[in-house]
């Protein structure tokens, strides 16, 4: 298959970027999205020009590391998948397509298609944890959680903290991403001692770093390789009353 | 010259651990905070390890070369993590799963690490679930459990197939909890490339930020590498695409001795190549092969027509399948262990009989199973894999077999180890699949996570005490010494060295190269003319690598393919010491297979008489051969049997 791509490039955080157009031919309709990347940038090195900077590790959909931005859609047109699991048969043979990075403000470009998801580590590090040394810890069992609230916790917790929902969102919001990790302690027996202090702090850095308001309009949720759900965003919105009225 | 010393404590099994404990030096609070400890990797190891040492007070440094702690490899694991809770009430125990492991790993690993592991398997439940680990329950609300192979128990925990993930989300957690109060700072994207000794001691690193370029130094009293395996010295595995040895690597060209490098698993499970653009494999579970049977075209016309697209799978008549796993093991069939059935798939594509546009492939057909159970029983077991694979493969398993392939997937060896997980460099400690401790020749599955979990939160935080509570006196030292700017040099002038030979072959295509050898000489089956070859191959490879290869870009910058080249320079020597380590041991043990040393059957045999030791290479130089080191494994507390699958 052979294919046109028009991929964003830039040198570097400071610099501007511009969008280049390259050809790349004879990829196999197997091969991955990140395969065909691989590709183009064996052909760019033998020319002495610059590959293509773009952020990978497990390619197997569950590291996060991934975040291309094709053809207007994070992780391109496949549902609940990351960039590494698209594969080039969703696309036509002689397709243009176009390849950006995620455009969000609180994750500034680093190179080509490489941004900076550090911001969110840092509404993590406010309260997206239980506060137990190792070695505190009781005996597994001596506290049941109910089967609903385990699995729901964990589909909460499956989030692999991509950044799709704030790329997918016009105001950046990163409500989804934050109300997964929320629910997912709110849910647990462990997780509900610090509730209360979790979500304000949480939300309050998220403010701060300038991720946007969600209006509710489901783009996350959509975009998301997940599958999680918006729900998430209402239980977050409660959990946020209750911490206020306390 | 070092002597190797286990330093493995006296007294009954049992009592090891808890009188080491008892015994060892500890550091008081206010010296906690005077001192600095390096962890290298963000993996299970890594992050539980950091986590904890900051909640006793020390002052932490961590690293990893990902955006983020969270992303390491680790998340990928699948399947599941071991503890002898015995909540099943099955006859689990301490001793049962100190036993499953120790003859799972076809003895050749240390009673008194494997048996701590097994003591210390139940409190890393308890850490995880006061963590919010969201581990599967039933309807009680109390945990279930999964079999793996290798236990007649069940006693694998698991979050749907994810338990990998959920395990690090959690030390992942703890460890933000630590950089929030102070105690660790973090250093992602942040690559180690070399170890700073000063007075026989591991007292720094030399790392490259991997965003501007800049080489960097780093001082530590004690300095903790939790950089994961080394599998992807054979290009393709379901490695993630930066593990890397290098870590590791330059610490053994420091000093520290490499523990059994010739021990890998290969997972009989993963899909299959497709073509020279494909960069990873993805495994499938082994729970498969409980109701797929495995086959390959009788005829090879058939196999022929099948690997150009003439024929399907569905069109080839029962009689003309050969079901070679029951008909070679008619006792355990398509249940036999990983490195026999990964050995058989092999054996029927040399012979020309394999499936897939590549010939490298295998079928695993669930049509019998579907008949027998109907579609939705299969699809209730498999449901996600099933969808997986058609993702990915663009077929229906339901209507037509599965095509499957063996994998590298594991290193047992790892950076050599004594009973406090401190390498033959005093000061510097391996931990997770770094090191080689306690799995031998063949890891069981599920154990990793175990190990990797262990050592991090409960075995380490103490042993590195007993080192550190005689460094007290230490006061930090500053990072313009001889001996950092020599490291420092050393980094340089290898990366320079890439950058300035300009030549005109990638990097990818020498790791390929390299891949294709050990994947041929060094992989599922091995013997002494082909490791000879293989050691030749590489070296020759090297050669060429250092004359031809081409990295565009500069230092100072972002430089992917630069990070890329100076992996695979490190693999193509580390490639070299995987097939000397081969070459020495004759035998067949776990996943290393001779083929000089089978029975007349086909099975592993091996010589416990003269193999019964862990090897443990010394670098010596670029100019002379490593040498080997013995540590003889002592069997006090278990008989050492053949293992037997008939
Ligand atoms: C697909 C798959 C499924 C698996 N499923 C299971 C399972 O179900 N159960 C089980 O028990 N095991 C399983 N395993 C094995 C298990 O996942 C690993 O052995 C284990 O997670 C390794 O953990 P670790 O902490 O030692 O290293 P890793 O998680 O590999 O982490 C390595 C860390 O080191 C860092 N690093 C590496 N090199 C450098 C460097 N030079 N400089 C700086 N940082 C560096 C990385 O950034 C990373 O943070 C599976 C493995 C794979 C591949
Ligand atoms: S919520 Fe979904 S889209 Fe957002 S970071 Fe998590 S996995 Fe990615
Ligand atoms: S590379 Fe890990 S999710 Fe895509």
């Amino acid at each position: 298959m052979d294919f046109t791509l028009k991929i964003w490039r830039q040198k570097n955080s400071g610099e501007k970027g511009k969008f280049v157009n390259y050809k790349v031919g004879n990829v196999s309709s197997d091969s991955s999205f990140l395969e065909m990347l691989d590709v183009l940038n064996e052909e760019l090195i033998l020319k002495n020009e610059e590959p293509v900077a773009f952020d990978h590790d497990c390619r197997e959909g569950i590291c996060g590391c991934c975040s291309l931005y094709i053809n207007g859609r994070p992780h391109g047109p496949d549902e609940l998948i990351t960039v590494c699991q698209l594969h080039m048969r969703k696309f036509k043979d002689g397709d243009s397509i176009v390849i950006e990075p995620w455009r969000a403000r609180p994750f500034p470009v680093i190179k080509d298609l490489i941004v900076d998801r550090t911001a969110f580590d840092k509404i993590l590090m406010e309260g997206g944890f239980v506060s137990v040394n190792t070695g505190n810890a009781p005996d597994a069992h001596a506290v049941p959680v109910p089967k609903q609230n385990a699995d729901l916790a964990f589909d909460a917790a499956a989030c692999i903290g991509c950044g799709a929902c704030v790329a997918a969102c016009k105001n950046a919001s990163a409500m989804l991403f934050v109300s997964a990790k929320v629910s997912q302690f709110a849910l647990l027996p462990q997780g509900r001692v610090e509730a209360k202090e979790r979500v304000r702090a949480m939300v309050a850095k998220m403010d701060e770093l300038g991720f946007g308001s969600c209006s509710n309009t489901g783009a996350c949720e959509a975009e998301c390789p997940k599958g999680i759900s918006l729900t998430n965003i209402a239980r977050i919105n409660r959990e946020f009353i209750k911490a206020g009225s306390a | 010259m070092v002597k190797l010393n286990s330093k493995i404590p006296a007294g009954p099994l049992a009592e090891k651990w808890t009188n080491y404990k008892a015994g060892q030096n500890l550091v008081n609070p206010a010296n906690k905070r005077k001192l600095d400890i390096i962890v290298v990797g963000t993996g299970l190891a890594g992050a539980s390890a950091a986590a904890s040492l900051g909640e006793m007070g020390f002052n932490v440094k961590s690293f990893c070369y990902q955006d983020s702690p969270r992303r390491a490899h680790s998340i990928a694991a699948q399947g599941g993590i071991n503890a002898a809770k015995n909540y099943q009430n099955d006859g689990d125990s301490v001793y049962r799963l100190f036993y499953d492991t120790i003859k799972g790993g076809d003895y050749r690993s240390r009673e008194s690490n494997v048996y701590r592991l097994a003591e210390v398997s139940n409190s890393i439940i308890d850490q995880c679930v006061a963590q919010g680990v969201p581990f599967a329950r039933d309807y009680g609300g109390y945990l279930v459990n999964r079999s793996f192979g290798g236990a007649q128990v069940s006693r694998t925990f698991y979050a749907k197939g994810q338990t990998g993930q959920q395990l690090l989300l959690g030390a992942f957690s703890a460890l933000m909890r630590q950089v929030k109060l102070g105690s660790v700072e973090i250093f992602p994207r942040t690559e180690m490339h070399d170890l700073v000794i000063i007075d026989g001691k591991a007292r720094g690193i030399i790392t490259r930020d991997l965003i501007t370029g800049k080489i960097e130094r780093h001082f530590a009293h004690a300095v903790v590498l939790a950089t994961g395996g080394y599998g992807n010295t054979y290009y393709l595995s379901t490695m993630a695409m930066g593990a890397n040895v290098s870590a590791a690597w330059m610490s053994y060209k420091r000093g520290a001795y490499f523990g059994n490098p010739c021990f890998v698993q290969i997972h009989p499970t993963c899909i299959p190549v497709h073509g020279d653009n494909q960069s990873k494999l993805t495994l499938m579970s082994e729970s498969l092969r409980n109701d797929g049977r495995i086959w390959v075209p009788k005829n090879l016309e058939d196999a022929k027509k099948v690997q150009k697209g003439e024929l399907k799978a569905i069109d080839i008549p029962e009689e003309n399948r050969d079901y070679y796993l029951e008909r070679r093991y008619p006792a355990f069939g398509n249940l036999v262990p990983r490195d026999v059935a990964s050995r058989a798939a092999k054996e029927r594509c040399d012979e020309g009989h394999g499936v897939g546009s590549t010939g490298l492939a295998v079928y695993l057909d669930f049509k019998d199973a579907i008949k027998r159970q109907g579609q939705k029983a299969i699809e209730e077991k498999y449901g996600n894999l099933f969808q997986m694979y058609e993702k990915i493969v663009d077929q229906n398993p339901y209507t037509s077999p599965m095509m499957i392939y063996p994998a590298i997937h594991y290193a047992m060896g790892g950076l050599w180890v004594d009973y406090e997980l401190q390498t033959t460099i005093p000061g510097l400690f391996a931990i997770g699949e770094a090191n080689f401790s306690d799995h031998g020749a063949n890891r069981l599955g599920a154990s990793a996570l175990m190990q990797g979990l262990a050592d991090g939160y409960f075995v380490l935080p103490y042993t590195i005490q007993n080192y550190l509570a005689s460094d007290i006196r230490t006061a930090k030292i500053p990072t313009n010494t001889p001996e950092f700017d020599e490291a420092e040099k050393n980094v340089r002038a290898k990366m320079e060295g890439l950058l300035k030979i300009q030549g005109k072959t990638t990097v990818d295509t020498f790791h390929k190269r390299l891949g294709k050898i050990m994947w041929d000489h060094v992989g599922m089956a091995r013997n002494k003319e082909g490791l000879q070859k293989a050691i030749d191959q590489i070296k020759a490879l090297r050669l060429e690598f250092w004359t031809d290869v081409k990295v565009p870009g500069k230092l100072d910058e972002m430089n992917t393919e630069l990070e890329k080249a100076t992996r695979v320079a490190d693999f193509l020597e580390m490639g070299e010491l995987m097939a000397r380590d081969a070459l020495q041991r004759e035998e067949s043990c776990g996943g290393h297979f001779r083929e000089e040393y089978q029975t007349p059957e086909g099975e592993a045999l091996r010589d416990d008489e003269n193999c019964t030791f862990v090897s443990a290479w010394e670098h010596k130089g670029a100019t002379q051969e490593p040498a080997l080191h013995k540590e003889d494994l002592n069997f006090e507390f278990i008989e050492v049997k053949q293992r037997n699958y008939k």
